[in-house]
């Protein structure tokens, strides 16, 4: 016989409790609202709720010109502010047939590496600094401060570049731009194992994140997860291999790919990720070409009547850019597709069954940045 | 598959489908009622095998709505843009294709919530940016005071 | 006149700002309140409340290159109840109001509000054709200091807190202070 205490505390834990990870987290993602119904401290389902930052960018682009969306498109996912721009111009580019020159492509994928590196970096602070590891916030940030000198160097900014222009880039590169690249490398290349020593062999870590947040592959293939989330379970979806655009054929890197799908797997592959892009960085640095910053193009760009659709690789996933044109100089729809709007359609999944606190590991090691799923 | 198998291949599942060769992909217009089939053939055949969904948009052509799906295959590397379109403007309602690829459901909700399409056994669609006091921003008729226009 | 309505033709430099204090009142009280309000602008704890880009170069601003933890802002409080001044940075969406209308209720006086980049000021990029971004925080709740920029520099971040340390400088312990009557 349970007596009268004891049985109504078993009643209490078996029913189930909601609450609101709300729209302003501590943690540094963003506006995202989850929705989760708990039993005790294990999470029984998540339900997303976004919107918070929904600013209608695709209504927007339809009465503005292909020069003036570029910048639109920097402020969505804005942690690949390169790659989003380059997708549009690549876009352009590739619908009225207009070859860029040589040097145009190397100083796209040189700056695209770093972004992924920049990007990479904030991931690896936010990471941290969610498992409670506040160190890694400022390693972090101090060595992601080096990129972002280069790039206000280059192009003035520090975050939101607007570097590219349908026909190749704004202005060309300042002279000191190869040696602070192979400068930083140098430097780069002693920092990256402290990162290891500091996380990636840390007892706590390692057991909070190995074997949580499962992500099988027929579910990736099946839900699109795109980006180094997909490929730490098998998915071998980098576009930068299949479909290589820019100077990616002319350079020989690894596609990271890991088979076990769990957290610790997917931090895993962003740090190889940064060996890679070091790598790559290594092979173009010394050999741009000599040659024009940009092609010949008529000041008003009118695209041909038609569809097109781009694919290229942020630091996320891959986005895509589909463009239905009337032959006018404003597109006539176009659409985003957000690695990170997919990407978010597995939290449910990956979380369900876990407790509370794996469930900010989980989304910690998806990265997911919220502007580029509300848009 | 090159574009020329892949036309016969669409054709026989559903032959009075439109085929285009499109600058980049073949696509591919069928009537509403054949989507969910043609998309279900195309994803179970060993030959074709198209189980990544990468894109599904909703688009407003004026007269009609449409949706445009963008299929790929992991395997075989080939990819194909599958369109259809209703003229019902008012209550606008197309198959789910959630069955086929789980991608579907937040592509679709995103498309109900911007341009009103409402997708037959869709599992869960509610408003996903917006709420009901917002009507369908996509659309070109789509008229708000709050806005200021420049054009 | 506070330095809310001050014409643009009428700011000097920084150090006019001081001649703003309100004076008369003996000794006691401008002792109290000068060293009120030296502990008051020194020690300000920002809420955690990032909604995009701005918010990265608000985190750039933390970290070892320009912290901004030597002028006082030690920590970043997550709950409002213990934070001081919220510092607006990114974009307001029409869904995202009420949540910012309710957190900025819940911070206990005195509260400050700080508003960052273009789109905290005016709606910045999104001010034309866009259907769902509120034109400006200042709509929702009342702004002391305006920092331009699409993102501000973190050094643009540092000087619009010591803009707000130099106003706190001017208030006193005799006249309560009402963030919204001094907005209009």
């Amino acid at each position: 016989m349970i007596p009268e205490e004891i049985s109504s505390v078993v009643e209490l834990e078996q029913q189930e409790y909601i609450i609101n990870v709300g729209p302003q987290h501590p943690s540094t993602h963003g506006v995202l609202r989850l929705v989760v119904s708990l039993q005790g401290e294990i999470v029984k389902n998540l339900q997303p709720h976004i919107g918070y930052i929904h600013r209608g960018i695709e209504k927007m682009c339809e009465s503005l010109t292909y020069q003036q969306i570029i910048h639109l498109t920097d402020r969505m996912d804005y942690l690949s502010a390169h790659m989003n721009n380059e997708a549009v111009c690549l876009l352009v580019e590739n619908a009225l047939d207009i070859e860029v020159p040589e040097r145009v492509k190397y100083i796209r994928t040189i700056l695209d590496e770093l972004n992924r590196l920049a990007s990479h970096q904030l991931w690896w602070c936010s990471f941290g600094m969610d498992l409670g590891a506040l160190t890694c916030f400022f390693y972090g940030l101090r060595d992601r401060e080096k990129i972002l000198d280069i790039f206000e160097e280059t192009c003035g900014a520090r975050l939101l570049l607007s570097y590219n222009t349908p026909g190749g880039l704004m202005w060309d590169i300042h002279p000191n731009f190869q040696k602070r690249i192979k400068d930083f490398i140098k430097y780069f290349r002693k920092k990256l194992p402290e990162y290891d020593d500091l996380l990636t062999g840390n007892v706590i870590m390692q057991a909070r994140t190995k074997g949580i947040g499962i992500l099988s592959l027929e579910d990736a293939i099946n839900y699109g997860i795109t980006g180094p989330t997909g490929r730490a379970s098998g998915f071998a979806c980098d576009v930068r291999k299949h479909y290589p655009y820019s100077a990616y054929n002319k350079v020989d890197f690894k596609e990271i790919l890991y088979t076990e799908g769990d957290t610790f797997h997917r931090y895993k592959a962003r740090i190889d990720e940064m060996w890679e892009s070091m790598k790559i960085l290594e092979q173009l640095v010394d050999n741009i070409p000599e040659g024009d910053f940009t092609a010949k193009m008529k000041p008003v760009v009118k695209l041909p009547e038609g569809e097109y659709f781009q694919r290229v690789e942020t630091a996320r996933g891959e986005l895509g850019v589909y463009v239905i044109s009337k032959g006018d100089k404003y597109p006539y729809r176009i659409k985003f597709r957000s690695p990170n709007f997919c990407n978010l359609a597995i939290m449910n999944n990956l979380a369900s069954g876990f407790k509370i606190a794996d469930l900010i590991a989980i989304s910690a090691s998806m990265d997911l940045i919220i502007p580029d799923i509300d848009r | 598959m090159n574009n020329e198998k892949l036309q016969a291949k669409v054709l026989s599942i559903v032959p009075n489908a439109e085929v285009i060769n499109g600058k980049q992909y073949l696509e591919v217009t069928v009537i509403p009622d054949k989507l969910h089939e043609l998309a279900k053939q195309l994803k179970e055949d060993s030959e074709t095998q198209f189980d990544y969904l990468f894109c599904q948009s909703g688009v407003d052509y004026g007269d009609s709505l449409g949706v445009v799906y963008h299929i790929e295959s992991v395997k075989h590397r080939h990819s194909i843009v599958l369109k259809t379109k209703t003229p019902n403007r008012e209550t606008p309602q197309l198959d789910s294709v959630c069955d086929i690829w789980n991608a579907a459901e937040y592509h679709e909700r995103e498309v109900f919530d911007l341009l009103g399409i409402k997708f037959i056994n869709h599992p869960d669609l509610r408003r996903f940016f917006l709420d009901e006091s917002w009507g369908y921003p996509l659309r070109k008729d789509f008229v708000d005071e709050v806005n200021i226009i420049e054009k | 006149m506070g330095i809310k309505a001050m014409k643009y033709e009428e700011f000097k430099d920084n150090d006019t700002l001081e001649l703003f204090k309100k004076s008369g009142g003996n000794i006691l009280f401008t002792t109290v309140d000068s060293i009120i309000n030296w502990g008051r602008k020194n020690s300000i704890w920002p809420l955690t409340f990032a909604t995009s880009c701005c918010g990265i170069e608000m985190m750039a601003t933390g970290a070892s290159r320009h912290d901004f933890s030597r002028f006082g802002l030690e920590v970043y409080r997550a709950s409002p109840r213990q934070a001081d001044v919220i510092v607006v940075a990114g974009t307001i969406v029409h869904k995202m109001a009420p949540v910012l209308k309710r957190l900025y209720d819940q911070m206990a006086d005195p509260k400050y509000v700080i508003a960052m980049g273009a789109c905290a000021i005016s709606g910045g990029p999104f001010f034309l054709n866009s259907y769902s971004v509120v034109r400006g925080v200042e709509h929702v709740i009342p702004v002391d200091v305006y920092i331009p920029g699409c993102p501000p520099r973190p050094e643009a971040l540092l000087y619009g807190f010591m803009q707000l340390q130099r106003k706190i400088e001017t208030e006193t312990i005799r006249i309560k202070r009402d963030p919204v009557k001094e907005y209009f």
